[in-house]
């Protein structure tokens, strides 16, 4: 009876396999994988071949000429003004860096410990992200009138008598910069530490109040190590968008500082296409030497 | 190990806003014994752990440890170590580093503290993995490393919060066996928060059943079992039916009740002020098939045959009486077998029933 009820069922497992079995297993197996490598290579690996390609090419002030030339590296890689640039650009991302890294961890801390309704939680980091419903060109230029000559700040200072003359640091300087990135991209830290924050189990903070440790204890012994991911992927965020930032270097700098990819920029809008790709190869080479060491680092830690 | 200290709790209530978890309860743990809090989910049993061990504030009340008051002590000063109910180990740190971690805060030298806690890890037998993470160690093994971690403050009372819920059955009762085990090593007062009857009877020194925020009953196993203070201890425990009624007669120390069915039933003990009593019956003590004597048993029909090996657990309804429990011996039970639908009479004999109290609200 038992025999007779499983038979029809097996027959078309049967089947299957017998279908399966005229197209090799390895085949099936690259087929799986094709449509992710299609939209990766069309999407991410063309693109990358082609800037590098176009990076041994050379140029004249109106057209581009397919050839194999070292004179793009040679420049770029030769000149004191490009080494200038990479050292400012690095200097930004180290110092928008550690900031955001700071202000970030603690507004995320706040939110996820002090704070303690749910609805709460969402609504304030709701409010952290109004200032994104703006453009961010908008967001950059509205410091300006904080911060120029006449502006807010130096109005305030030498009305209660501070200082006797405006201070002129304050806008189109590296100052500017910073604080005009700091305010661009602290969020993008605060969301990876909040989450990884709101996951840490909090009968951990109470097992370790238990042993004994006293509030900084806790911060430093428990909340600070699991939040190391969540640290690791903003610093990702935050760094990359620094390297790729050339408005903001622009507009708050006054052009008189220079960022990597403002002078991408630059030589794009002259039409040096291979200039610039060559510059785009050894940022990329840069940033993934970079990248490398930082994740294995991250897994050390995890 | 270290000296056992004996917990006093005097009228501590917590209030969370307008609820309250607790109401102004009061127990005396002796030194050195194993205390059971058992009740159902949202009782406050878990409530009056956490005020015991300071993490939880206490609204009114006191708290007494051996001759100290911890009413307002941070948890690491009271002399109190807790397990938590997911072991809460870090899971950053490896094992040694876990069980060291009380010593780190307190500034011990690295070395001292690795040496201290392995040798926490042999008295739980956990030292061959001294260098693993926690999620790379069994329940069973993350519940010995939590121990082991909170053993090493050298506490006076070890408090601990279902710590066995998270493990199989089978392991349950194993670990179960060598924590008591522990506990009469250490000599120190275990406080230990369940909701399983079982693991509380196998336990327990004292058991403390608690109810909507209140002590029911705090007692020896014994006592729990044999004399459950109140209809709500006797149905919790769960080896009694309870009959309530009206009482009609009252005299020689045995009470008559009426239930709203027409039955009557006598049992030993005092009535009620209001007129009402509940009467529990041992569900192990109840004969079938016998002519009850008056007062003590009744005829029912059964609607539930339950076989559980060397018992039987019938269920049965008659004179005024829902889902009455008789648990009887297999070999009874298959001598005279009774089926679904069948009337069958019960009966017990007058010392098996008993009237049970009330709390006063």
């Amino acid at each position: 009876m038992a025999i007779a009820v499983e038979q029809p069922a097996v027959a078309p497992a049967r089947t299957t396999r017998a279908r399966l079995a005229s197209v090799p297993g390895r085949l099936v197996a690259y087929l799986q994988a094709a449509p992710l490598a299609l939209i990766l290579g069309f999407f991410l690996l063309a693109p990358i071949v082609m800037i590098v390609v176009v990076s041994f090419w050379d140029y004249d002030f109106a057209r581009l000429y397919p050839d194999f030339i070292l004179t793009n590296y040679v420049d770029t890689l030769g000149s004191w003004v490009t080494w200038r640039t990479y050292l400012n650009t690095l200097k930004y991302a180290v110092i928008v860096w550690a900031l955001t890294l700071f202000i970030g961890f603690w507004v995320a801390y706040f939110l996820a410990f002090h704070v303690r309704s749910t609805t709460m939680q969402t609504v304030l980091f709701l409010v952290c992200t109004v200032p994104f419903l703006t453009s961010n060109i908008i967001r950059m230029i509205s410091w300006i009138p904080v911060l120029g000559r006449n502006g807010l700040v130096n109005a305030a200072l030498l009305k209660t008598g501070v200082v006797s003359a405006p201070v002129e640091w304050l806008l189109y300087s590296d100052f500017a910069v910073v604080l005009a990135m700091v305010h661009l991209y602290t969020l993008f830290m605060v969301t990876p530490i909040f989450n990884t924050l709101m996951r840490i189990d909090r009968s951990l903070i109470e097992a370790a109040r238990d042993a004994g440790a006293n509030a900084w204890q806790v911060l430093w012994n428990v909340v600070l190590p699991l939040a190391k991911p969540g640290m690791a992927i903003g610093t990702i965020f935050v760094v990359t968008l620094v390297m790729a930032d050339f408005i903001t270097v622009q507009v708050m700098s006054g052009g008189q500082s220079a960022s990597v990819a403002l002078m991408m920029r630059n030589q794009m809008s002259l039409l040096q296409y291979p200039a610039a790709a060559a510059n785009a190869v050894v940022l990329l080479v840069l940033l993934m030497v970079a990248g490398i060491l930082r994740v294995v680092d991250i897994r050390k830690e995890l | 190990m270290s000296k056992a200290a004996a917990i006093d709790i005097a009228s501590v209530s917590k209030v969370y806003g307008t609820l309250t978890a607790v109401h102004s309860i009061s127990l005396k743990i002796p030194a050195g014994s194993y205390c059971c809090l058992l009740g159902p989910s949202g009782c406050g049993k878990s409530t009056t752990l956490r005020m015991i061990a300071g993490h939880e504030r206490i609204s009114s009340g006191d708290i007494r440890l051996g001759n100290t008051v911890v009413t307002d002590l941070p948890p690491a000063r009271r002399g109190t170590a807790m397990m938590f109910q997911s072991y809460a180990l870090f899971p950053h740190l490896d094992v040694a580093d876990n069980v060291a971690f009380s010593l780190k805060m307190k500034g011990v030298p690295k070395d001292e503290r690795r040496a201290r806690a392995l040798e926490m890890l042999k008295l739980v037998r956990m030292e061959a993995y001294a260098d693993r993470k926690p999620a790379q160690l069994s329940g069973g093994q993350q519940q010995r490393v939590a121990l082991a971690r909170a053993l090493i403050t050298d506490p006076e009372a070890l408090l601990l919060d279902e710590p066995l819920s998270a493990l199989d059955p089978f392991l349950k009762i194993k670990v179960r066996a060598e924590l008591k085990k522990l506990q009469k090593e250490l000599g120190i007062t275990f406080v230990h928060v369940t909701h399983s009857q079982e693991e509380a009877m196998a336990l327990a020194d004292l058991i403390v059943v608690m109810n909507e925020g209140r002590i029911e009953q705090a007692a020896p196993p014994r006592t729990i079992f044999e004399r459950p203070a109140t209809a709500f201890v006797a149905r919790f425990m769960g080896d009694h039916n309870v009959i309530s009624g009206r009482v009609v007669d009252a005299r020689d120390g045995a009470v008559t009740v009426e239930v709203a069915g027409g039955g009557r039933f006598r049992a030993v003990g005092r009535p009620r002020q209001d007129g009402q009593a509940d009467i529990a019956v041992r569900t192990d003590r109840v004969r079938l098939g016998e002519e009850p004597a008056d007062g003590l048993g009744f005829t029912g029909i059964i609607t539930n045959v339950e076989y559980r090996g060397a018992t039987v657990k019938l269920t049965a309804s008659g004179a005024g009486i829902e889902d009455f429990t008789a648990i009887v011996g297999d070999g009874a039970f298959f001598a005279k077998p009774v089926t679904v639908g069948e009337a069958v009479p019960f009966a017990w004999s007058a010392e098996d029933a008993i009237v049970l109290g009330r709390l006063d609200s």
